[in-house]
């Protein structure tokens, strides 16, 4: 018997996976970076 | 290539690079993944999945990218002693890990309505999940040895030996039967019509961008890190000299 799957569904599944995970990388790898730029300047401060 | 070992030149060049990369690769797999999914036209046997093939193909380039970045910094390292290759290394490990792990979901859910199952243990898909662990593994050992003050030489040897799975992952479907396609673009041309072809190859390129921007932030944070610890430990000695 064939299913009646909704093509649709998984590419919005698969699109929100895909983007989401990239943009938490990007947001991520970004704050991290001026975290760490941050406490450099400040012990060069201190 | 030693012109680039001196930490203050690589952060000029990369605080010049970081922002234009992450802009440009967002603006780029942003279009071509818009493109895919609302204006192109369903792939005749596939349907409306194919417009999850940009993605899935860009991120497993990207996964595959990562690792072999690992390998040739480890090398340089090994080799070379070049000082910010370890760093380039470790940086290039964690996105490497989340486009291998994108690619393997986004694969998973494109094969459930083509292939009428979520996974099989073939040689592609299961190599491409060792990677995945490969990724893992080299996190945490990097981390480890970062941490308890190891050689960065286990690592980058890890790295070497890791580099392995590449060719096995790539020949994979041309090597076992598979219910993965075998490749559809090569040296010799591309069996994909361009209006499928065009956004595969812009996502591409977009998300090696995207890669390239996240690398250079990432090394750009451990250089920092380093720099501040070896601040307040130079702070610290002279502390400890100055009260004896």
């Amino acid at each position: 018997m064939r299913e009646g799957l909704d093509q649709w569904t998984f590419v919005l599944i698969a699109y929100a996976v895909g983007v989401l995970g990239t943009l938490a990388l990007v947001g991520w790898s970004w704050l991290a970076m001026r975290a760490a730029e941050r406490r450099r300047e400040e012990t060069r401060r201190k | 290539m030693h012109g680039f070992a001196n930490p203050a030149r690589f952060l000029r060049i990369a605080r010049w690079l970081t922002v234009p990369l992450l802009v440009g690769g967002l603006l780029l797999a942003g279009g071509a993944l818009a493109y895919s999914l609302f204006f192109a036209p369903p792939e005749q046997l596939q349907g409306e999945t194919a417009r999850i093939l940009p993605l899935h193909v860009a991120t497993a380039w990207l996964g595959m990218a990562g690792w072999t970045t690992i390998a040739i910094a480890s090398l340089v390292e090994l080799v070379w002693r070049h000082p910010l290759a370890g760093v380039a290394a470790r940086a290039a490990a964690v996105p490497g890990a989340t486009f291998a792990a994108i690619c393997l979901a986004t694969g998973s859910i494109w094969g459930r309505p083509t292939w009428g199952t979520w996974w099989v243990w073939d040689g592609r898909l299961t190599s491409m999940l060792i990677l995945l662990f490969l990724y893992l593994g080299y996190i945490a050992l990097a981390q480890a040895i970062h941490r308890e003050g190891g050689s960065s030489r286990i690592p980058a040897i890890f790295g070497l030996v890791g580099a392995i799975n590449i060719p096995i992952i790539h020949y994979s479907t041309i090597w076992w039967n598979s219910l993965h396609q075998p490749p559809s673009i090569t040296t010799g041309g591309s069996a994909m019509s361009p209006e499928f072809l065009v956004p595969l190859l812009v996502a591409t390129f977009g998300f090696s961008l995207l890669f390239g921007g996240v690398v250079l932030a990432r090394m750009r944070a451990l250089l920092a890190e380093i720099q501040a610890e070896a601040r307040l430990r130079r702070r610290a000695l002279d502390v400890s000299e100055a009260a004896a």
